[in-house]
This record gives C-alpha cells, structure tokens and sequence, in this order.
C-alpha cells in the first residue's frame, strides 16, 4: 500500500485501522501527508512549519500555532513571538504525544487568534480548499483547511468565540468547542483566559469524540480544569428521545444568508425524521447581548496576556535607541498586527479606572445572565441548533476594511462560548457550492450527548467532505 | 497653639518562607546563582499557568487569624497591570477588593494604655524579579550602564498587611512593628528579616488638629529597620508641622529615608501607570478556604503578644515586658516566675545575664536555681553557671557542687581564721543579727577567689557560730 496512500479521503479513524492492520507504518503514514502538504499546501498555506517524523504508532496530527511545542517554534501567528520555541509541551501537545500521535507540523492562524479569516496572521493567509478565492475562517483556518484539504487526518485548535467552529463550517468539516474546564489551556499562547479553550478539528463526529477523548481531563497545571466523563464514540443512528431546541434568535438573525438558513432548516427538518423532538424557543439577551460582552471581555484580558510581549526574554526584539520604554514601544509597535493592538487598547480601556463597572464589570454581570438564560433552555431541551456561521466562506479582503463585519461572523458562536458550553459544528450541505456549518450546543460536559447527534446528523445527512474540486 | 496629631498607617510586605514559589514550584531561597530558580511560570512563557501554593494560602490565613482578621469565605486573585522588567507577565497577581484576611485589630499596648490598631487586610500576592542596575557604581537605576533582572525571587509568596491610619507616634509605629514581626516569627511562616528584605515596610504618614478630618500624608519607603522607620516618621512629622506652622501646605509624595542625614529625598518613580487596571485573574478559581480548616488554626494560634504584654506589665515595668514579649523571651521569664525569682530579676536574668541563651533549650527550673544561688557565687561562676543551663541535661545542685570548693577539711580552718579575725561581727551575730551571716560567707569566698561552694560555706559558718 506504501506509496499510494489517498490522504484526500482518509478518516483518523480509518487511518487508525490501517495503522492497527499493520498495513502500513505511523512512519509511512506521516510521510504520505508530508507528501500531500508537499503537493497541495503550497497554494492552501495551512501549515506555518511542518515537523519531521520522530516517533509515535498513531494517527499523525496538526497543532495550531497556538498550541506550545517543546522544541518547534510556536508563534500564535504573529511577528512578536518569530523564532521563540517552547522549552515545554502545552498539556495537549503531551497527552498527543503520549497517546503515540506524530505532529505534522503548525497550522496557520490569526495574529494571537484574534480574526475569523486568518487573514491576521503575520506569516499571509490560508485559503479555503472549497475554493482557494476564499477564506477558509478563522481563528483556526490553518487546522480547518488543512483537515478539509487531506493535509491532517485531525488536528487541534482553539476557540475563544468561534475560532474552532467557525472555519470548520467554512470548510465543511467538524468542529468541537469543548466545556470550558474540560480541555487544559497550559502551554496554550493565551489570548482570552476566561473563554479560550482546545479542542478538535476533525473529518467526522466519531475522529472528532477520539481526539477529544485523548486531550480533555483535569490537569493540576491548569487550575480551571473539572475531571470529565468518559467519552462514548457515537454509534446510534437515530435521534430518539432528544429533544431539540431551535433558538429562534440564532435561527433569524439579521445576516444569516438564505442559503446558509435553507441548508439549516433541512438539517432541522431532518432531526424530526430521525425521531427527535423539535420545538422552537428563544434566547434573547445572549444574542443581543453575546456580542458587545464578548467584545468588552475578550479584548480586557487578552490586554493583559499580551504584556509578556516586551521583547525582554524571548521572541522578537526591535532595534531600540533609547531606554527601556523604548525597547518596549518599538518591540511591541513592530510585534504586533492592527487586530492586536486594537484589542489591547479597547481592553486597556475596558479596564481603566472609572470606565471597570461601566465595561468590564457590566460585561461580567450579563455573562451571569447569557449563562442563565442557556440553563434554563437545557432543562426542556439536549441540544439547541443554529447554523455555527450567517455566511459561507467570503472573498478575502470582504471584511478586512471593516472590523466589526468581521466580528459579525461569530455572531452566532460567541453566545454559547460566553457561557462556557461545548458546541459541535457539523457540515449540513451547501450553499453555492460552499460548505454550511450546523451548529449544536449542549449543556456544560454534554460532550456525549452532542457527538451522539452530531454522528446521527452526519450519517443521515451523507456530506462529503472531499471539496468538490479536488475529487 | 494646639497639638498636631500624628496620623501614620503602615504597609507590611512579609515573604512567606514556604519551601517553593506561589504559583509554580520552583524552590524558594537566597543564594542561587541568578535565574537558576525559573520555569516557564515564574519567566511567563506563553502558555504558562499558575497554580497556587496552599501551603501559602494557608500561612496568610494563619496570620489573619493571629491579627485578628475575618477569613474570606470565596477570596480572589486580581491581576494589578503594570510593565516593568522584574515583573515578567506584564501584571502582578495579587488580590484587591476581596483579600483572604481582612478587618483585624491588633493590640499594641502603650504607656497610656492599649491602642488598637485596625487591620484594613492582609492578603497574598507575588513577589517582583530582583532588578541589578550595573556600573555607574551607585547601585541605582540613573547613570548605571545596564539592568540585570533575577528572577529567582520573582514568584515568591508575599504577605501583604495594611494597617488602618490608628498609629499616633513613631514610637507606637515601631512598637507595633516589633510586636507584628514577633507573630510572624512566632507562627513559622517568614523570616521577617528587614536587612535581608523578607520583611518591608511602608509608612503612610500625615498629622492634623485632633478632631480633623485626615490631611495630605507623604508615603515613606524603602527604610530598612524598625528604628530608621521610626525616626523617619519622627522627621516627616516635624518638617509637616513645621510646613503647617509657617503657612505652607504639604503636597502628597512619595520619600525615601536617609538614616545617616535624617534627610527625606523624593522617591524615584518606577515611572509605572496610577492605573493598575485590576480585574478578576481569570486563570485561577477563587479560593475558598474551608471554615472547619479556620477553626483549627485559630485553636492553635499563640497568645497574642498585647495581652502577653499587659499580663506581664502588671508586675513589670511595660517597657521591659514590650522587650521580653517583643525578643519573644517571656516564656523563659514567666517560667522563671513560676520556678519563685521575683519578677524584676527574672526579667534582668532573661534579658541581661541569659540574653544569648536560646530559650528553647532551657529548664527554667534549673536556671531558676541557678538565680536562687547567684549572691552565694562567685560572678564568673554565676555567668558560666547560666551559661551552662542551656545544654541538655543540665542540673543545678550538681553542676554547682561540682564547680566549687566544698571539702569541709580544707574550708574549716578558714572559717575558723574569718571568726577569730572578727570577733565584733561574731558577738553581734550571737546576740541576734543574723544577717551577718552573708558577710562571714563573704570573706570566705573572698579567701577562696570565689571558687568555694557557696551553701556549703554557708552551712560550715553556722555551725561554727553555734558552738
């Protein structure tokens, strides 16, 4: 088999069996990617740097460039942290390894995962496999396209309000938000502290609860972290006795693209098929008020993580004449891209004596009412759906000029997010031949219940996940 | 004219000695080469994480308790934002608006009785990177070539206590001090050595009319003992008065002390922002130290050094029973006292003759022995005796006995040359004055050079008279 190993169609699961059969190598079957990336990733440009193979039996996989890896540099896609390689392995980047999965290198972000494009990243952007015109999402375009594109089997990203499923959607794959707590954020270059978390980016709901079963779980590093429930790999193909909340807010926002609203309304119709009971509900606050919440806090603390870029101890270092504060301005003012610093000063604002109750403490307050106001929807529902983007994939340039169209795009994501609830995006069909998220929020360490009707949905819907032009 | 009032507050910085770091677990101490105590936490790497140290958690809870504070039920962290190079993540964590101790009162008892001190907080944070500003020569930041930042210190668990403005002298300042590092060192939690900086203090400092509401208070810093502490405040209250009196106002500033020139020089900013920007540390999960865990403390706290003071103070001038309790030696001196010295000599044995013996290591019995029989003994014997009584196993009666001429053959013939040389002092002690027994004993150990056992000299000399 060696040699004619079709990565463009390859499941991690399948990958796995063919590894267990021995029919080929953990070896053979990194090199078949890198032969992929060789061929496919010049025009995609998934993968910052991609990682020879030095050991491991499993599934090779992708980290995004957020993820710290000991000894390969990690620069969370910005300039201020070129060259600096991690003297430690991130928790998750560990429990890869000691579960035996060969890295495949670093995949493409937004600046500190800050963008829903990639098109912040300092090192130019990825492109979207479903058609290279287009973005691919973001924060985690890289992990998103490279998994759509056949380049990573699974690879793992982060989210902080959409940057997992978001690009999932726009690349037709799936997308797994975990629990906040569930997943370890130590070694994860930090951009919100109190809502990033990792998880997997995957081809199907059954690789995507795998990687998930080998990254969560409490670690003593991480003091956010809760012990989780075994993860159970999906096998029931119907939807018996789940009862489906459709929020009408997340359904009919404004912006939501009719193709985008048809593909979602099918998948809908489709739970009621498989036996599930749907109703329609509401969610309100969160939706009116997710997004300028998310807008006050996220910027707030990622302030604040942004500080230790001072070009003192490592990273990059501007040519400064002058004193301390010069070394700083110049390293800090070449470092970092627009969105950085344009987050850094809305959050020193959001911060700043006399303004803290007015932003960053209101802010906090209508969290505590968005978490309310979802616990009350999952005691008469398992899962709410929603599409997980308004829109398919946009041209690049779209959105760039104006920052607050760009944040539109996690319009839909960043409520649950805010509440800390796990999330699942799965392709539902497509609209003008690019792919449309479904999105699937459950309550708190649902992780089970979500990938039992994300597989059912997977199964009954048929998507490929091949994009159509390199079939 | 009216009085000024002195209205002083003081910030304490204590550096818990707990045996690593407060959020990671790098080792704790002096001596290292420089950075040889780091890791990604206390260097922060992207992606590093703190974790906090209970056993921290637990001494400023301790210490709380010993001030007379309310536990926190749910305490925060809080992020305090500022750049400056000893302090890696760009933001100190600290807590703010709810510290794990807070609202105490701590007894400082004064020659006008009790004053109260109100305990604002004490809370835990970590400490700053050590900064070395090289050439120039002075040490200091201006004119030195360049900065080289430690950050072995960087991490280490600091006890932050601040006091209520409820301190009216300088004098009640460094009493207060005194008695405060005396809990620390008492509980085990910190060295509290201010030459070594485990111990820092800050003065907040103002004076007023009685009856006023608070004026302008200048801050002294970075002073490096209780007494310059105290003298500083003596000057910054003289020079405020003295603004007052000749029509002038005093401008908030911030100052360090000069011991050498009792002169206050402007404190040099670290040109750091007012505005910390406090929020919430959202990588750690508020703590929330069990109430059965607070009880069991408390129950274990030592006595309170106030009220230690005000007991021994009833039989003992307050000054020297503010040095037992403050030198943490009134155990051995309330021990002594029970064993029947009085208390005056007790306090000079404690303080005076057996101040470089380690309390810990002395029968106060046996010492009190030792006391009992000093007008019998030679000086020097007395001081070795003393001297002695802290080694292992130490017995009065047989230590004495042995160290002293006591063979009744060679005394004898003494005595009997003291009485026939004295025949005036032998008639009166035979009609009744007794108390002519002690210059008798006296002469003999005179003869000896002091090297005759005293009680049996005593004896010999009474047997001698009687017949």
């Amino acid at each position: 088999m060696k040699g004619r190993i079709d990565t463009l169609r390859l499941t991690a699961e399948a990958a796995a069996g063919l590894l267990e059969r021995g029919e080929l190598s953990a070896a053979e079957l990194h090199a078949a990617y890198a032969e992929a990336i060789a061929k496919r990733d010049g025009e995609l440009h998934c993968y910052l740097r991609t990682t020879p193979y030095t050991g491991g039996a499993g599934v090779p996989i992708a980290l995004k460039d957020v993820i710290g890896t000991e000894g390969v540099e990690t620069t969370a896609g910005s300039r201020i942290l070129s060259g600096y390689v991690p003297v430690y392995d991130s928790t998750v980047a560990a429990r890869c390894k000691g579960a035996g999965l060969p890295l495949l290198g670093k995949t493409n972000t937004d600046e500190f995962a800050m963008g829903s494009s990639t098109e912040n990243s300092a090192y130019g952007p990825s492109h979207n496999p479903w058609d290279p015109e287009r973005v691919p999402g973001g924060s985690g375009g890289g992990s998103a396209a490279a998994v759509s594109a056949g380049l990573a089997p699974w690879a793992l990203g982060s989210d902080t309000g959409g940057s997992i499923k978001q690009p999932a959607a726009l690349c037709g794959i799936v997308g797994l938000r975990p629990t906040y707590g569930t997943v370890s954020r130590y070694g994860i270059v930090a951009f919100a502290s109190s809502l990033d978390q990792v998880g997997p980016t995957t081809r199907t709901v059954r690789d995507c609860a795998r990687l998930y079963g080998v990254i969560a779980g409490r670690d003593p590093r991480d003091s956010t972290t809760v012990d989780v429930p075994g993860v159970e790999l999906p096998t029931a193909e119907d939807l018996r006795g789940i009862k489906v909340g459709v929020p009408r807010e997340l359904n009919e926002a404004e912006g939501i693209e009719p193709g985008v609203k048809e593909q979602v309304a099918k998948a809908i119709a489709l739970c009621e098929e498989l036996g599930a009971d749907v109703e329609e509900c509401r969610l309100p606050l969160s939706v009116e008020y997710g997004l300028p919440c998310y807008y006050l806090i996220a910027p707030a603390e990622a302030s604040s993580n942004l500080a230790r870029y001072d070009g003192v101890r490592y990273g990059f270092r501007a040519q400064a004449d002058g004193d301390l504060t010069a070394v700083y301005e110049t390293t800090r003012d070449a470092g970092f891209g627009d969105e950085p610093k344009r987050r850094i000063m809305i959050g020193t604002y959001a911060l700043a004596a006399g303004y803290y109750e007015a932003f960053y403490g209101k802010a906090q307050q209508v969290r505590t009412v968005i978490v309310r106001e979802h616990a009350a929807l999952f005691e008469r529902y398992d899962v709410l759906v929603s599409p997980t983007s308004p829109t398919v994939a946009f041209r690049f340039g779209e959105k760039t000029e104006n920052p607050v169209a760009m944040y539109l795009s996690d319009l839909l994501t960043i409520p649950s997010c805010m509440a800390g609830l796990p999330g699942l995006s799965i392709p539902s069909g497509l609209s003008e031949g690019l792919p449309v998220g479904l999105q699937l929020i459950g309550p708190q360490l649902s992780e089970n219940t979500l990938f039992r009707v994300g597989h059912a949905l997977e199964q009954a819907l048929g998507f490929d996940f091949v994009p159509e032009r390199l079939r | 004219m009216t009085a000024w009032e002195p209205v002083i507050g003081l910030e304490i910085h204590a550096q818990l000695k707990t045996r690593t770091k407060m959020f990671c677990r790098c080792e704790v101490g002096f001596g290292f080469e420089p950075n040889a105590r780091t890791c990604p936490v206390c260097l922060a790497h992207p992606g590093a994480l703190p974790v906090p140290n209970a056993r921290a958690i637990e001494w400023t809870v301790k210490l709380g308790l010993a001030l007379g504070c309310e536990v926190a039920a749910r305490a925060l962290f809080h992020r305090k934002n500022y750049f400056y190079p000893d302090l890696p993540k760009g933001y100190q964590i600290s807590q703010y608006d709810v510290p794990l101790c807070a609202n105490g009162r701590f007894s400082v008892p004064g020659p006008d009785g009790d004053n109260e001190i109100g305990v604002v907080r004490a809370h835990l944070e970590e400490d700053a990177a050590k900064t070395v500003h090289v050439g120039g020569g002075t040490g200091r930041k201006v004119g030195s070539a360049h900065s080289l930042v430690d950050f072995n210190r960087g991490g280490t668990p600091l006890v932050e206590i601040v006091t209520a403005p409820d301190v009216r002298s300088a004098d009640e300042a460094r009493r207060f001090l005194q008695l405060l590092r005396q809990t620390i060192v008492e509980l085990g939690i910190s060295d509290a050595e201010m030459e070594k900086g485990t111990l820092r203090v800050d003065a907040n400092i103002s004076v007023r009319r009685p009856g006023e509401g608070y004026r302008t208070r200048w801050e002294l810093k970075n002073v490096n003992s209780f007494s310059f502490v105290a003298r500083g405040i003596e000057v910054a209250i003289a020079r405020q008065i003295e603004l007052y009196e000749s029509g002038g106002s005093v401008e908030q500033e911030t100052y360090d002390f000069d011991p050498d020139t009792n002169a206050l020089t402007p404190h040099r900013s670290k040109e750091e922002a007012d505005d910390y920007r406090y929020f919430p540390e959202p990588d750690l999960v508020p703590v929330e130290f069990p109430s059965g865990e607070v009880e069991r403390i408390r129950a274990e706290l030592p006595e309170a050094p106030g009220a230690r003071i005000r007991r021994i103070g009833e039989t003992l001038e307050l000054e020297a029973a503010q040095v037992l309790v403050a030198n943490g030696r009134d155990p051995l001196y309330e021990a002594l006292v029970e064993a029947g010295v009085d208390p005056r000599t007790a306090a000079n044995v404690v303080l005076n003759e057996a101040s470089a013996l380690d309390p810990a290591g002395v029968d106060a019995k046996e010492l009190a022995r030792v006391v009992e029989a000093r007008s019998e003994l030679p000086r020097e014997t007395y001081l070795e005796a003393i001297a002695a009584s802290a080694s292992a196993g130490f017995r009065a009666d047989a230590y004495l006995s042995q160290r002293a001429v006591s063979d009744e053959g060679e005394l004898a013939p003494l005595i009997e040359r003291i009485l026939v040389a004295n025949p005036g002092q032998v008639e009166a002690y035979r009609n009744g004055k007794e108390g002519l027994l002690g210059f008798f004993v006296g002469q003999v150990m005179r003869e000896t050079e002091g090297k005759a056992n005293a009680r049996v000299v005593s004896e010999l000399v009474r047997e001698q008279l009687a017949r």
